[in-house]
């Protein structure tokens, strides 16, 4: 038999003829950063104009030198991911903006002596006086008010759960789209947009007609913080509960199951893993809530550990107060440092919230495999 | 443990719209009863009265009677609970519980009503029911694994050892093979064989060929065009339907000649 192989040619072939070369994209980032500098040294430099003249000049560059070699639709494509990654990095600049910034002042507040285990209790304005003006470290905490965030949050999620919860398995599994059914949903989605200082004014006001005028404590804040939580856990979890297949719930009847029992047995341990990551996210959508608590639970320099009475701190309360009223007006910098250190800690509860959710969603997901 | 199931002019209604019109029908006890027809003609709508499953869906509703060994199931007072637990129930699309291993699967119908059962009368009921199902071969070793790990027909049979671990009197089957390869449809029609010495059972088929393979007595079903009601135009023997049917209508399906 003789060999009719061609010869593989090793650079051109009749297909791969009319492309950019591999490295063109690097080769015009290049000449788009130099001739960018360029520019920007003309009217003076800076770095965030340097970014944005230089993304112009690569997708002009790219798409042009395109359209001349590969065509039309490559160049369509090619300016199509411009577009993409463009708007992609510029979503992400304020988030790692964000980030940046707490970690830089947060980490010299979070790392002061005791700043996670003491209050502000006693702290004046002569300490921060003294530690700016003689170098002494800086003093006082937050574990007031991070043990008040814990206790107002989780108090505010031991009543919304079982209310949201109960609700969404009503709307899903005994509403049958009913009027009282779409009443629920119309009110729920009315309350998804309530502001969530309108919130705290009714907590306040309730309490204030219930159990007297200037009732503030940390329960009232949780009733405000629960008005927020309860229409975000009842829509994610009646999202979750539709999607369990109808077939599973069938199953269950025709076994001689009751309705109750099937919710409770079959419908609800199918849902867990997205029901319990909706609560988590509703808990991390409510945790940096600032007017509802400082309207509901006041606010206090001392460690107060009974949530159903006295003024109570919390975090976004205490970096709240730390930079609008610092403890020494002549020397605001210790004060700032303190809310910068609490802001740091409050984005590390969300996030460790938002991980907890994920692994919560992964441990009690269904089981595949074989 | 096996009943008979009399059906007295039951008509079948969605609401205000009547599915299944008039039908009398009687299913022997210890037999296999395929019912077929052309999609549409209520089969399975007719079949999910017969444990009330029917009623699930919103609006649905029966007039008429369903005799499971002279008690109607339709009765004033009668919980439908009561009667899904005497009467099984296996789907179209094989559907175990995802939370659950193979060994709970089995076990549903009875942890799930929260009886109390000894770990021993457990195994000894998992065991019992996979054989039942022609299943325990393939999964004795990965009880504890889950069910929706195994193949299509293998999760069909769970099912079916599923719907047998509760003990019913009769065990309706809803197109069980429609989702299945050949293979998995062979083991099922062989354990359908097997399962008529203890159960009733009553299977909805599209497939004729399988029809005549697994049944004892066939009814033929039919629609006389979209919005009307679907009926029961015969019942009889298989081998009478299939080789000497009474009406045209049976005889026209059956030869391939419409449907």
């Amino acid at each position: 038999m003789t060999s009719t192989l061609t010869p593989v040619r090793s650079k051109r072939s009749a297909l791969t003829k009319g492309q950019l070369p591999k490295y063109a994209p690097y080769a015009v980032l290049a000449a788009a950063l130099i001739a960018g500098a360029a520019i920007l040294a003309l009217v003076g430099f800076n770095a965030f104009g340097w970014g944005i003249v230089s993304a112009i000049l690569f997708a002009v560059g790219l798409v042009s030198w395109s359209a001349a070699v590969e065509g039309s639709r490559k160049a369509k494509d090619k300016l199509a991911t411009c577009l993409v990654v463009g708007s992609f990095l510029i979503a992400l600049l304020p988030l790692i903006s964000v980030i940046w910034t707490v970690l830089v002042n947060g980490i010299p507040g979070l790392l002061a002596p005791g700043f996670m285990t003491t209050s502000m209790n006693g702290v004046t304005g002569v300490f921060d006086n003294k530690a700016v003006e003689e170098g002494a470290p800086v003093i006082g905490g937050i574990y007031h008010a991070l043990l008040g965030t814990i206790q107002i949050t989780l108090l505010a999620t031991v009543i919304s759960v079982p209310v949201g919860l109960l609700t969404a398995i009503y709307l899903v599994e005994y509403g049958e789209d009913g009027r009282l059914a779409r009443a629920i949903t119309f009110f729920v989605d009315v309350m998804t947009g309530i502001p969530s200082i309108v919130a705290g004014l009714f907590a306040a006001a309730f309490f204030f007609a219930v159990v007297g005028p200037g009732t503030k404590t940390g329960a009232v804040a949780a009733v405000a913080l629960s008005v927020l939580m309860i229409p975000v856990v009842v829509r994610s979890s009646e999202e979750m509960l539709k999607i369990v297949p109808n077939e599973l719930r069938e199953a269950a009847y025709a076994l001689g199951v009751r309705k109750w029992r099937t919710i409770i047995k079959v419908v609800i341990p199918t849902a867990i893993s997205g029901i319990a990551s909706g609560v988590t996210l509703a808990i991390a959508r409510v945790i940096g809530e600032t007017a509802p608590i400082l309207v509901t639970a006041g606010f206090a320099t001392s460690i107060n550990s009974n949530v159903f009475s006295g003024w109570m701190a919390s975090l976004p309360t205490f970096i709240y107060t730390q930079i609008l009223n610092p403890t020494s007006p002549a020397n605001p910098d210790p004060s700032s440092q303190r809310a910068w250190g609490a802001a740091l800690v409050l984005i590390i509860l969300v996030m460790v919230l938002n991980l907890g959710a994920r692994l919560i969603a992964r441990i009690f997901a269904p089981k595949s495999g074989r | 443990m096996s009943k008979r199931i009399d059906v007295k002019d039951l008509n079948v209604y969605y609401g205000d719209f009547l599915a299944v019109e008039d039908v009398t029908i009687n299913i022997e006890a210890k037999s296999v009863t395929a019912f077929i027809g052309p999609s549409g003609c209520g089969k399975s709508t007719f079949l999910r009265t017969l444990n009330r499953m029917h009623e699930v869906l919103p609006g649905a509703r029966v007039e008429g009677e369903v005799l499971l060994d002279g008690d109607n199931l339709y009765g004033h007072g009668v919980d439908p609970v009561t009667v899904r637990s005497q009467i099984g129930m296996v789907f179209q699309r094989p559907n175990p519980f995802p939370t659950m291993s193979i060994r709970d699967n089995v076990l549903a119908g009875v942890k799930l009503n929260n009886k109390k059962i000894s770990k021993g009368e457990a195994d000894v009921l998992v065991e019992r029911s996979l054989k039942g199902a022609n299943l325990w071969n393939e999964v004795k070793d990965r009880l504890e694994k889950p069910g929706s790990g195994l193949s299509g027909g293998q999760q069909q049979r769970l099912c079916i050892a599923r719907a047998i671990a509760v003990e019913p009197q009769v065990i309706l089957m809803d197109e069980p093979c429609s989702a299945l390869d050949p293979i998995s449809t062979l083991a099922i029609e062989d354990l359908i064989n097997e399962l008529k010495d203890q159960y009733t059972v009553v299977i909805v088929t599209h497939n004729m060929q399988q029809a005549a393979r697994v049944s004892d007595r066939t009814a033929f079903f039919n629609i006389a065009g979209t919005g009307k009601p679907g009926k029961l135009i015969e019942v009889g023997d298989t081998h009478t339907i299939f080789s000497n049917p009474v009406q045209k209508a049976t005889e026209d399906y059956v030869s391939g000649r419409f449907g």
